[in-house]
C-alpha cells in the first residue's frame, strides 16, 4: 500500500540528498520565510516542506500531478487536515503504548506485534470510512486512487482474514515445526507448519501408513532443558513473528508516508491562507519542457518579501521568448535583487508542484537551479574575495548541466572592472554554449555594454526603472545598460543634501 | 622425473627445511617485516623456514621462477587457492570432530571433512587438466594427481562419501512442542504456515524494513534436548546411521602424503603473489630477475623497499621508485646526501632484491639482473648505549673485522653509517682501510656514509646522492640519483587555478 501523493509512482524519500547548494538557495532566495509561513511553527511540517521544495521535479506531468492534488486540498482543507490528524494520532498511539517489540525473542515479538496490528486495523478502518464519505468531493488522480485503494484493499473480508490469523498465531494447540539435518547433524531449516487437517475416516486412519513417532518430556526441574525447548520453539516461529512485525512496520510506514506527504499539502494550504490574508494573488504556473526558453509572467512578486512586510509588494511583468541570457542593470536599490529572488522562488515553487507568487506564470523547467550572489558580509581583502567567488563558481561548474539555470547577483566585481568583465565574459559565453540559462545582475558596465553591442537575439536587457524625478518604481523594464547606477541618487537620499 | 616437491630439487633441502633459522641480516634489511607480512594469516603452514633457506642453486631458482610464473596465470592461482581453502576447511572440520561429545555429531563432522578432501582433490585434478602449464614442477605434479584420482583407493572413498552425504541430507523430520512434551516423527508434508502468514500480510509491504528475525547463536555442539531429538531421528532412519558408524571406522587415514605436502609448500608461492598483488594494483612493477653467478654487473630499474612500501600503501601514500646499475668494474655504491632522503632505504632495497631473487621470487622493479651471492653481511648503526662511545667504535670494528673474515668474493656487504662515533679524521682513515679490503675482494657493496671522499675513491665506486622532492612534502620516500635533479616552478593565473576559463568550463561541463 502506497499513498502516492507526491509522486504518481513512488514514495517520497525523506532521506534523499538535497542539492549540494541547498543552503545557498535558502540563503540567497530568502526561503526560510516561506518555509516558516508553511510550517506555522510545526517542526515536522518545516522539515517536510524544506525537503520537498528543494527536491525539484523535472517532469511536467509530475508537476501537474501535484498541482491537481493541491487544488483539491485548497478546496477541502478540513477533510485533508482530518486525514492528516488520523495519521498523527496513529503514530502517537504506537509510540505511547508499544515498547516490547524491541525484544529479540520471536515469541515476545510475535505477541506484541499481534496487539499492535489490532490497533492499526482499527485506525485503517477509520481512514477507510473517511475515504468512503468524501470520495465525491475530490477530483485529482492522486486522491482518487488513494481513496479507492483504501476501499479495495481493506474490505471487510480481508479484515476478517487478518483477525483470524491474529488469533491462530497464539498457538493454543502447540507449535509444529519441521527440520532437516545440517552441519554435524544438528537440526536446520526449522519451518513452522500447519498440522494437516484430518479428513480420513477412523478406519482409513488405522490402515494407512503407520506413522511412527516418539515422544519425550522435559523434566520439571530441568531448567536448561526448558530453555532449549523454548529456543526450538522460537526458531520455529521466527519467520512468522518477523512477517507480522514487519507488517506492523509497514502499516506504520504507510501512516508515516501519509503524514509526510500530506504535510507538504498542509504546508501549502497554510501558505495560501496567509497570502490570502495579505491580499496577494497566486496562480498555478504553466511549466514548459526544459528545451524551451521561455519566461513570461505578470504580477510576479517576491513572496519572501511580501511575507516579511505583511503587505503587497511591487510586482513585475515580462514576456521573454527564446532568451538564454537576461542581463539586469540599473539603479541601486532599484529592485534588481528582489526581482532575481522572485525568479528563483517561482522556479523552485513551480518545480515542486506548488502555486507561484504571480497572477500568471509560465516558464521552462530547469535542470538544476544555482545562485551565485555577492556575499556582502565578506570583509576579506579583495583578492581573497575574488578567490572565494571563483571557488564558489567552480563548485557550480562541477554541478551545472545543459538546461540548468544560474542566477548571478553582482558576481566577479571583487576585482577591477576590466578583469571582472573579462572573467564574466568567459564564464557567460562558455555557459551559454553548453545550454545554461542565465540571469545576470551586474554593475560591470564594460561587460553589459559589450554584450549589448553584440546584438544577440537570445539576450534580453532589463533595467531597474528610474523615473525622471529620480524616484524608483522598483519595476524592471526592457532597456539598454546605462553607464551609471545612480549611486548619486542614493547619496543624495541618504545624506539629504541636494 | 617423478614428482617430489613443488619447492625443492635437492632432496637434502626437503629433509632439513624446518630446522632453518632466520638469517642474521634479516633485521637490518627489514626482510623480517616483509616475511611477516607475506606469511600473515598462514600460521598453520609454518612458512617462514621456506623463506629463511636460500637454495643457493641456479637450477632451483629457475624451477621456482617457472612455477611462480605459472601461478601468475590467474586461472591457476584461483584453482590452487580454492584447493587450499578446502584443505584448510577440512582441517578445521577434523579438529572440530575431535572436540565434540555426541557420537553422531562427531561422525558427521568427520564425513564432511573427507567430503571436502575428495572434492578438493578431484576438482584440482580436473582444473589442472584444463590449464596450460609450462613449469616442470606443475607438469609432474599434474601427472601425479591424475594417477591418484584414478586409483581404486580414491574412487571408493569418493563414492562412499557421496552416498552418505546424500542420504543424510534427505532426512526430514518434524517436532510438535506442546507444554513440556516433544513429539518427534517423520515429516508428512504439512504446509508451511510462515508462508501463509507472510502472504496474508503481504499487501502492507513497502520497500525495506527492519529484520526482526532473531539471529540464533549457532554454536557447534548440542544441548541434551537436541541430542535426544537426534537419537530419535536416528531411530526413525536406522540404516543410514548404521552405515555412518561403519564408514568412520574404515577411513580413519585418508590424506595422501605428497598431496598434503604439496598443499603446504605451494603456499610459498601463493603467499608471495598475494602479497605483491597490492603493490601491483598501486601501479608498482615486479619482474623475474636474471640471476647470475658470474657477472657482477647488477641492475634493477624501478625498484623500491618492499617493507617501506608496505607501510606507505596502507597509508595510501605514494611510493617512489629508484634505479640502480653497476657496469664494468663498478662494484660499490657510495651513498651520500641530505638526511631523510632515502639513503638507508636504498641500501635496504639493494639487499632485499638480491635476497628475494635468491629464493626464486620476482623482485620489485621492471627489469633486473642480480648476483647469486653466497651470503649477505650487514652492519647498520643502532642507537645503542650513548654513554659508551668508546665501546661503540670498538664494537663496530670487531663486527666489521668479523664480517671481513667471513666474506668470500661472492658475498654482498651493506654498511650503513658506520664510524659516526669517532672524529672525522679517524673515520676517514678507518673507512679507507676497509674500502681497500672490499675492493681487493671484489665485493658487491652498498655503503651509506657522510664521508664524501669515498665516493670518488676508486674506479669501483659509484656515487649516489639522495635528493628531496621539492614540491610535495607528503612524499616520504625520495629519489636517489647519480646526478642532481632540477627543481620545478609553477605559474598559474587565478582563473586557471579554478578551471574557469572559457575552454576549461566547456570541457568540464561537457564531461
Amino acid at each position: 500500500m502506497k499513498t502516492l501523493l507526491l509522486y504518481k509512482n513512488r514514495d517520497f524519500d525523506m532521506k534523499q540528498d538535497l542539492p549540494w547548494n541547498e543552503q545557498m538557495l535558502v540563503q540567497d532566495l530568502g526561503l526560510n520565510v516561506v518555509f516558516d509561513a508553511m510550517a506555522k511553527g510545526d517542526e515536522f511540517l518545516y522539515d517536510v516542506v524544506y525537503k520537498v521544495v528543494l527536491t525539484s521535479l523535472y517532469d511536467i506531468d509530475e508537476i501537474l500531478y501535484r498541482q491537481d492534488i493541491l487544488r483539491d486540498c485548497l478546496k477541502n482543507p478540513s477533510v485533508v487536515r482530518t486525514i492528516y490528524d488520523i495519521a498523527v494520532e496513529t503514530l502517537e498511539n504506537e509510540k505511547k503504548n508499544f515498547w516490547s517489540i524491541f525484544s529479540s525473542y520471536p515469541s515476545s515479538i510475535l505477541h506484541s506485534s499481534i496487539e499492535l496490528m489490532y490497533m492499526y486495523v482499527d485506525m485503517l478502518i477509520k481512514l477507510r470510512k473517511i475515504a468512503e464519505e468524501n470520495f465525491y468531493k475530490f477530483e485529482s488522480e492522486g486522491f482518487k486512487s488513494l481513496f479507492s485503494m483504501l476501499q479495495k484493499e481493506l474490505n471487510d473480508e480481508y479484515i476478517e482474514t487478518v483477525k483470524a490469523h491474529l488469533k491462530e498465531l497464539k498457538f493454543e494447540n502447540g507449535v509444529l515445526i519441521s527440520a532437516e539435518l545440517g552441519k554435524g547433524n544438528k537440526g536446520i531449516n526449522y519451518i513452522l507448519r500447519k498440522p494437516n487437517e484430518i479428513k480420513q475416516s477412523l478406519i482409513e486412519k488405522i490402515f494407512s501408513k503407520k506413522t511412527t513417532a516418539f515422544t519425550f518430556y522435559i523434566a520439571d526441574r530441568d531448567e536448561s532443558g526448558m530453555k532449549a525447548l523454548s529456543e526450538l520453539k522460537d526458531r520455529g516461529i521466527n519467520l512468522a513473528a518477523n512477517a507480522l512485525a514487519q507488517s506492523a512496520d509497514h502499516v506504520n510506514g504507510f501512516f508515516k508516508m501519509l503524514k509526510t506527504e500530506l504535510a507538504f499539502y498542509v504546508g501549502c494550504t497554510n501558505l495560501y491562507e496567509e497570502l490570502t490574508k495579505i491580499g496577494e494573488p497566486i496562480c498555478f504556473p504553466v511549466p514548459l519542457s526544459a528545451e524551451n526558453r521561455r519566461h513570461s509572467f505578470s504580477g510576479l512578486y517576491d513572496i519572501s518579501l511580501s511575507l516579511t512586510m505583511k503587505k503587497r509588494v511591487v510586482s513585475n511583468d515580462l514576456n521573454a521568448d527564446r532568451k538564454d541570457l537576461f542581463v539586469i542593470t540599473g539603479a541601486n536599490q532599484g529592485g534588481k535583487t528582489t526581482f532575481l529572488r522572485s525568479i528563483g522562488l517561482a522556479q523552485l515553487m513551480m518545480q515542486s508542484g506548488m502555486f507561484v507568487a504571480a497572477e500568471k506564470f509560465s516558464a521552462n523547467i530547469c535542470a538544476g537551479l544555482f545562485t551565485h550572489f555577492k556575499r556582502e558580509e565578506d570583509d576579506k581583502m579583495n583578492s581573497g574575495k575574488l578567490d572565494e567567488e571563483l571557488s564558489r563558481m567552480s563548485d557550480i561548474v562541477d554541478n551545472v548541466r545543459k538546461n540548468s539555470m544560474i542566477l548571478f547577483n553582482e558576481s566577479f566585481a571583487a576585482t577591477n572592472e576590466r578583469e571582472g568583465s573579462e572573467i564574466s565574459r568567459q564564464i557567460i559565453s562558455a555557459l551559454l554554449e553548453v545550454g545554461v540559462k542565465i540571469f545576470f545582475v551586474t554593475h560591470l558596465y564594460e561587460l553589459s555594454r559589450s554584450l549589448y553591442d553584440k546584438k544577440l537575439d537570445n539576450v534580453i536587457f532589463l533595467r531597474a526603472e528610474r523615473k525622471p524625478d529620480g524616484k524608483r518604481s522598483f519595476k524592471l523594464v526592457e532597456d539598454e545598460p546605462l553607464k551609471t547606477s545612480y549611486g548619486e541618487d542614493l547619496y543624495k537620499k541618504i545624506f539629504k543634501d541636494g | 622425473m617423478v614428482f617430489q616437491s613443488i619447492l625443492f630439487l635437492n632432496a637434502d633441502d626437503i629433509a632439513n627445511i624446518d630446522l632453518s633459522n632466520e638469517p642474521v641480516f634479516f633485521k637490518d634489511l627489514n626482510i623480517d617485516q616483509i616475511i611477516d607480512a607475506i606469511t600473515f594469516g598462514r600460521n598453520e603452514y609454518n612458512l617462514k623456514p621456506f623463506f629463511y633457506k636460500s637454495p643457493n642453486d641456479i637450477e632451483t631458482i629457475k624451477y621456482r621462477q617457472e612455477i611462480m610464473r605459472d601461478l601468475e596465470n590467474n586461472e591457476l592461482f584461483k584453482c590452487i587457492k580454492s584447493f587450499s581453502e578446502k584443505f584448510q576447511h577440512m582441517r578445521e572440520d577434523l579438529k572440530q570432530a575431535d572436540k565434540l561429545y555426541y557420537k553422531y555429531q562427531k561422525e558427521r563432522w568427520f564425513l564432511d571433512a573427507v567430503n571436502l578432501y575428495v572434492d578438493a582433490v578431484a576438482c584440482l585434478a580436473n582444473d589442472l587438466s584444463q590449464i596450460d602449464l609450462k613449469s616442470k614442477g606443475f607438469i609432474v605434479f599434474k601427472e601425479y594427481i591424475f594417477d591418484y584420482v584414478k586409483s581404486d583407493l580414491f574412487m571408493s572413498l569418493n563414492n562412499a562419501t557421496k552416498k552418505l552425504e546424500e542420504d543424510l541430507s534427505s532426512v526430514k523430520y518434524s517436532i510438535l512442542i506442546r507444554g513440556n512434551s516433544i513429539k518427534v516423527g517423520k515429516y508428512e508434508s504439512e504446509i508451511n504456515y510462515s508462508h501463509i502468514v507472510e502472504e496474508t500480510f503481504k499487501k502492507f509491504k513497502e520497500g525495506d524494513t527492519k529484520d526482526y528475525r532473531k539471529k540464533f547463536s549457532e554454536y557447534t555442539d548440542m544441548n541434551h534436548v537436541e541430542a535426544k531429538i537426534l537419537d530419535l531421528v536416528a531411530q526413525l532412519y536406522k540404516e543410514i546411521f548404521e552405515e555412518l558408524d561403519d564408514y568412520c571406522i574404515r577411513n580413519s587415514h585418508f590424506i595422501d602424503d605428497r598431496i598434503g605436502t604439496f598443499e603446504r609448500e605451494v603456499q610459498f608461492y601463493m603467499s608471495y603473489l598475494e602479497f605483491i598483488s597490492k603493490f601491483k594494483d598501486a601501479g608498482l612493477k615486479f619482474c623475474y630477475p636474471k640471476v647470475d653467478s658470474e657477472s657482477k654487473e647488477v641492475f634493477d630499474y624501478g625498484c623500491f623497499d618492499l617493507a617501506l612500501a608496505n607501510k606507505l600503501i596502507s597509508n595510501k601514500s605514494t611510493v617512489v621508485t629508484n634505479d640502480f646499475y653497476l657496469s664494468g668494474k663498478e662494484r660499490i655504491f657510495v651513498v651520500s646526501g641530505p638526511n631523510q632522503g632515502g639513503k638507508t632505504t636504498f641500501a635496504r632495497t639493494f639487499g632485499q632484491v638480491h635476497y628475494l631473487a635468491s629464493i626464486g621470487c620476482p623482485v620489485p622493479g621492471y627489469k633486473a639482473q642480480l648476483f647469486l651471492f653466497d651470503n649477505i653481511f650487514t652492519h647498520f648503526e643502532r642507537e645503542e648505549n650513548v654513554n659508551e662511545l668508546h665501546g661503540k667504535l670498538e664494537d663496530e670494528l670487531i663486527r666489521i673485522y668479523d664480517i671481513l673474515s667471513k666474506v668470500t668474493s661472492d658475498s654482498i656487504v651493506i654498511l650503513n653509517e658506520i664510524f659516526t662515533s669517532t672524529t672525522l679524521k679517524d673515520a676517514v682513515f678507518l673507512s679507507k682501510k676497509i674500502i681497500d679490503r672490499i675492493i681487493d675482494l671484489d665485493l658487491l657493496c652498498v655503503w651509506v656514509t657522510f664521508i664524501d671522499e669515498l665516493s670518488t675513491y676508486s674506479e669501483k665506486t659509484v656515487s649516489v646522492v639522495s635528493t628531496v622532492v621539492p614540491d610535495n612534502p607528503s612524499l616520504r620516500t625520495y629519489k636517489l640519483i647519480r646526478k642532481p635533479a632540477d627543481g620545478l616552478s609553477y605559474a598559474i593565473t587565478i582563473a586557471e587555478k579554478y578551471g574557469l576559463t572559457y575552454e576549461h568550463i566547456k570541457e568540464r561541463v561537457k564531461s
